[in-house]
Formats: C-alpha cells, sequence, structure tokens
C-alpha cells in the first residue's frame, strides 16, 4: 500500500464515517433523550436516498430535490411518532423493538410498491462533478468531499445546539431527569415529537448525501441499521460524542478492513466491538 | 403466575396435542389432495414452536430481550449441513449431541461477552453478534455463501441396528419426521415447565423482577443467566437443525435478523413467560403468514400492521387473553385485587371486621 493510495482510503473513511455519525447521531439522541429504540431507522436511510433519486428524476435537479425531500422526511418522521409512538415511552424496550420492527416490514414493502425492486443510481451533482488530483494518476471526487464537509458541518451544528442553546439545555435535562423537566412546566411531549423527527431527518437526508455515491437498492437501510448499532454501542448510547468517535472508527475499519485483514473483512467490526464490550460494557464515551 | 395455569390451558394444550397425533386421521378428509403439503407447514409450525419456546425462556422468564436468537437456529441448521456426510445419511444419535455441543459452546462465548450488558445493550449486542455470524456466512467459502448448503441425507435414527442402514424410524417419512418433531416439541414443552418451577426457574424469577436483590441474597446471577442463555442456545439449535432437515437446505438467512425478529413476534403474539403462549404464538405466526402470502404479494406490510396492532393492543398476547379473560377486568378494576378482597371486611363475620389489617398482614409478612 503506497502513501497515495493509503491516502485515498483514509478520506474514503472519514467520509464514511461521517456519514455513519449522521445517521448514528439521530438513533442515538432518540434513545438517549426518549428512551425509545428504533429500528426502522435504517429504512428512513433507504427512503431519503430513494427520496432523493425519484425527485431527481422528476425535478431534474438534486438539490431542488433535496430541499423538497428534507421536509417530507420530517414530516414522516411527525406521523410515525404521533402515529405510533406515542404509546410506547412508558413500555418496555421489547415493544419498542417489535413496533418498529413492524415498521420496518411497512416501509421496506412500501418502497418495493413505489419504486420496485431495481437498483437505481443518481448521476453526481452539478457543481461536485469533478475530481481533484492527489497524483498523477489518483483522482478522488470533489463530490466525496463535499460530502463530508457537510457531515461536519452539521455534526458542529448539533454540538453548537446541544451545548450553547436553551433547546439544548432542555434536550440535556429532559435526558438526565425527564419527569423534572415536566415539572418545570416544559411541554416534554413537543420536545419528543421535534426529537424523533430531526433524529429520523438526519437519517433520511443521510441517504440523499449518499444517492450520489452508492447504490439505491431495497433493503439498503438494514445493513446500515446493524452498523449503526455498532457504531452506538461502541461510543455509548445516547453520547454524540461517543457516536462521533464511534463513527470514525467503523468507518476507517470498513474502508482499511478490506485492504490489511481480508479474511477478518467481514466480521472486522463486531470484533471491534466485542473489545470494547470487553473493557468498557457501557461504551467508550459513557 | 408461572406456577399453575387456569385448567383451560392444560385442556387446550392436551386438545391442541390430541389434533396433532390425530392429523393422519383427518387431515387428508379436510385438507384432501393438500393434505401431505398441510403437514409439511404443521411440521414448520412445530419447528417454530421449539424455536419460539427456547426465546421465551430468554425474553418472558429472565426479561432480555435478544435479537440476535437466530444465531443459534443457524448454527443448528449449519452443524448439520457440514457434519453430514456427503454420500450417506449421518446418525441421529451423535448428531443431536453435536448440534447442542457446538450451539452450547457458541453460547457460553457470545452469553459471557453479552450478559455484560443489560436492557437496550443486551438487545444491541445480541443483533450485533448474530449479524457478525451472517456476515461471515454469507461470506466465507466453506459455507457455500448467500446460496447455502444442501444437505443430501436427513439424519437416521436407528434403534437396536448401529449401522442405521435398516432405521427403525425412519425420518426421511414425512409423517414420522412430524412426529419426531411434535416428541421433541413435547419434551422440550415439560423440561422448561419443569424448569421454570425448579429452584433454577424461582432464581431466573428473581433476577427478572430485580436482580440487585438476587444478587444481595447472594446469587450469582451471572451464572445462572449465562445457563439459562445456553439452554436457550442448544434448543434454539435443534429447532433449526430440525428446520434444515426439513427444508433440505441451510441458509444465511436462517440466522439473519429478520428470522430474529420474527420469532420475538412469535413469542409476543402467544404471550411471554407463560411457555405455552409462545406455541400458540408460532402457529398463529405461520397461519398468518400463510393467509397473507396467498392475499398479496406484498404481505410484508400486511405482517408489518399485524405487528404494529398487536403490539399496541395485544401486549400480553394470545396467553394473556386466556390467563386474564378481558371480560372481568377495567370496568370492576378494584374489584379483582386481591388485597382489597381481602381487605374489604365481609358482613356478618365477627373474625375480620374489627380489624381486617391485622388479620391479612401475617400472611403477606411471610412472603
Amino acid at each position: 500500500m503506497d502513501l497515495a493510495f493509503f491516502g485515498v482510503q483514509l478520506l474514503n473513511g472519514l467520509q464514511y464515517g461521517l456519514l455513519l455519525f449522521l445517521i448514528a447521531s439521530g438513533l442515538t439522541l432518540i434513545f438517549g433523550i426518549m428512551g425509545i429504540i428504533n429500528l426502522a431507522h435504517g429504512a428512513m436511510y433507504m427512503i431519503g436516498a430513494y427520496l432523493a433519486f425519484d425527485l431527481t428524476q422528476r425535478l431534474g435537479n438534486f438539490w431542488l430535490a433535496i430541499a423538497i425531500a428534507v421536509p417530507i422526511a420530517v414530516a414522516l418522521g411527525l406521523v410515525i411518532e404521533r402515529l405510533f409512538l406515542d404509546t410506547l415511552y412508558r413500555r418496555d424496550h421489547l415493544y419498542q423493538v417489535l413496533l418498529t420492527f413492524g415498521l420496518i416490514l411497512v416501509l421496506n414493502e412500501a418502497q418495493r410498491i413505489i419504486w420496485g425492486g431495481d437498483v437505481h443510481s443518481v448521476a453526481l451533482p452539478e457543481p461536485f462533478t469533478g475530481s481533484i488530483a492527489l497524483t498523477d494518476n489518483l483522482q478522488y471526487p470533489v463530490y466525496r468531499l463535499f460530502v463530508a464537509a457537510v457531515c461536519l458541518a452539521l455534526a458542529g451544528a448539533i454540538y453548537w445546539v446541544i451545548r450553547h442553546t436553551r433547546l439544548g439545555i432542555i434536550i440535556r435535562a429532559g435526558a438526565v431527569n425527564r419527569e423534572m423537566v415536566e415539572g418545570l412546566g416544559i411541554n416534554i411531549r413537543t420536545l419528543f415529537t421535534l426529537i424523533f423527527s430531526v433524529g429520523v431527518a438526519l437519517a433520511a437526508f443521510a441517504g440523499m448525501m449518499a444517492a450520489p455515491i452508492s447504490s439505491i437498492a431495497p433493503g439498503m437501510g438494514d445493513s446500515i441499521l446493524i452498523t449503526c448499532f455498532v457504531v452506538v454501542v461502541i461510543g455509548g448510547i445516547g453520547s454524540i460524542k461517543g457516536a462521533f468517535f464511534g463513527a470514525l472508527l467503523i468507518g476507517m475499519a470498513e474502508t482499511f478492513g478490506p485492504v490489511l485483514v481480508p479474511s477478518l473483512a467481514s466480521m472486522l467490526i463486531y470484533l471491534i466491538m466485542a473489545l470494547v464490550l470487553l473493557i468498557k460494557p457501557r461504551g467508550l464515551f459513557a | 403466575m408461572l406456577h399453575r395455569y387456569p385448567k383451560r390451558v392444560l385442556v387446550l394444550m392436551l386438545a391442541l396435542l390430541a389434533l396433532m397425533i390425530a392429523y393422519p386421521a383427518w387431515g387428508p378428509a379436510v385438507f384432501g389432495d393438500s393434505s401431505a403439503f398441510f403437514m409439511e407447514k404443521l411440521t414448520l409450525m412445530l419447528i417454530f414452536s421449539l424455536f419460539a419456546v427456547s426465546l421465551d425462556l430468554l425474553v418472558g422468564i429472565l426479561g432480555l430481550v435478544s435479537l440476535g436468537h437466530a444465531l443459534f437456529f443457524g448454527i443448528g441448521a449449519y452443524t448439520l449441513a457440514m457434519a453430514s456426510p456427503d454420500f450417506s445419511p449421518a446418525s441421529m444419535w451423535w448428531m443431536l449431541p453435536l448440534v447442542m455441543a457446538v450451539s452450547g459452546g457458541v453460547s457460553v462465548v457470545v452469553g459471557l461477552l453479552v450478559l455484560r450488558t443489560k436492557g437496550i445493550f443486551f438487545i444491541m449486542t445480541t443483533l450485533a453478534f448474530g449479524q457478525m455470524l451472517f456476515y461471515y456466512i454469507s461470506t466465507a467459502s466453506f459455507t457455500g455463501g448467500t446460496d447455502g448448503v444442501f444437505i443430501m441425507f436427513r439424519p437416521s435414527l436407528a434403534i437396536g441396528s448401529a449401522d442405521g442402514a435398516s432405521p427403525l424410524i425412519n425420518l426421511d417419512d414425512p409423517l414420522t419426521f412430524f412426529y419426531f418433531c411434535l416428541t421433541l416439541l413435547v419434551v422440550v414443552y415439560l423440561f422448561l415447565r419443569w424448569l421454570t418451577r425448579s429452584h433454577f426457574g424461582q432464581v431466573l424469577d428473581g433476577i427478572h423482577d430485580n436482580e440487585h436483590r438476587m444478587q444481595a441474597l447472594g446469587y450469582a446471577t451471572t451464572g445462572y443467566k449465562l445457563i439459562a442463555f445456553v439452554i436457550a442456545a442448544m434448543i434454539a439449535a435443534v429447532a433449526g437443525m430440525l428446520a434444515a432437515m426439513q427444508y433440505g437446505f441451510a441458509n444465511p438467512a436462517q440466522l439473519g435478523w429478520h428470522h430474529s425478529g420474527e420469532v420475538l413476534m412469535m413469542v409476543i403474539l402467544g404471550g411471554m413467560g407463560t411457555i405455552f403462549g409462545p406455541i400458540l404464538g408460532a402457529f398463529a405466526y405461520e397461519l398468518l403468514l400463510y393467509f397473507y402470502e396467498h392475499l398479496t404479494p406484498h404481505w410484508p406490510i400486511l405482517m408489518g400492521l399485524t405487528i404494529i396492532l398487536a403490539v399496541l393492543v395485544l401486549p400480553k398476547g394470545i396467553a394473556g387473553l386466556m390467563l386474564h379473560p378481558p371480560r372481568r377486568s377495567r370496568a370492576s378494576g378494584l374489584k379483582d385485587t386481591t388485597l382489597v378482597e381481602r381487605l374489604t371486611p365481609k358482613a356478618g363475620d365477627p373474625s375480620t371486621s374489627p380489624r381486617p389489617t391485622a388479620k391479612s398482614s401475617p400472611g403477606r409478612s411471610s412472603s
């Protein structure tokens, strides 16, 4: 492995890790604050990708498609939260797991009914169609750098909201003691609806961003969901910081694994998780 | 609640058993030409019942929600596929212990890791370990990858003759195999009923309610949990082996997490923590599946909605309906509680009317 190849892999790992963070942050926020384990999170990633594909086809413009798809994703999150999750907050995780598992079946099949079982792709959008020359014969696509930058900016925004705004104070307080926040006259129900919609929209947005650089296929949400679970378990459930570093670690492992240890590549992230569980059962940043 | 069930449960289970045993008598009359097909369906229901009761030991009795239980189901299927000779049937006499030994060994390693976690972490880590093996088997060369492996010969069960050349019990015969699965289910059911009522089962029940208190009482709770985890894994592996015999192949989908979700649904649909409930759940789930599959190619959407509906309106499952029929609750909510009954002085009973609380306290304090 020469240096240029190493650099490309490093950039790929970074970009993939940041994308994973976007999905995992929603997952960890929804659990940390609402106490809900949302298996349908991966399905939202898939729906985001399909929305980007469909609307780009119709409108002919990727950016316009995203501008319309994000509110749709937020609305979908709102409907799911109000319709189904409302009754689940005080119940065991078991029922949350089952209900969101049922949601996966419904959303996956709805995808098949609407968009069919074919694999699709989205063209790289202007003005990011080009590549940067790293060396004489190694190119790196600009769009991937753009995705990494957007994810990083969003990570910064999430950090800023949670650390430095009034909403962030309420979110942090709600994660520590729900009843106390309610007792102080804050409407925790509205907060929950907001968190769920935003969390789910983050996953869908990640799917939209990933659409031009990945193949859009049925069931694409399932594998990303499991990967994000590994990220969240490694980082510590409910910890945004943990999700960030966990996502980068897993992003690197997934890109370097097949090159460095091909025989173990498919299991590598789970082995890392097992190792973390052995040392710190509650995650690295919990 | 674990210890004694109302008589109607026993009657229903015995009726179900009798119905199964007598299938050759009524099956052809009811289903006509497709009788053999329905017997295969019933065989699968029995196999999934076995799978579901094994998960109930974890979810219902111990309170540990595993989303990776199909891992052990798959291990059973693949152990059979890998260990079967290519040109002759294996003997069930060593295949069954082998399947249990392999799944037991894996479950000790996995259990030691996942039992370090609780609640939501347990859900996520069991899911992740299940997927780890799923991806390993899907990509490994010796397992046939995503296509799976065919099993050329079903293991034979020879009694009396050691070579298995003329098996007394021919598992290739669908009816014999059906009875074989039924027998295993009955044995496992009785074993689990005995286990949950034994001292060991009481400890598991205690861990479910309050693990810290059990630790304070001097129980090494992790050891108990690990033993239960291993037992559940072994039963699941036997179910997986039977399923592989029935299908004639082992396939990565058998250990994927969708399969874990399905079996969890069977447990909840039937009623967790009751052992008999998950059997009803497995039958109900497979019947619904069969019905939906014939209704529309988009059956997963119906199944998904059914799952959501079951979670919202039937959290205690079918068993919950049987143990606590709905007609007596709600309107007379308070009257149901025995404490209130005991504390309420009865007219014309001088022994309880003056100091009802003092009367009832000795009985309560001893529990």
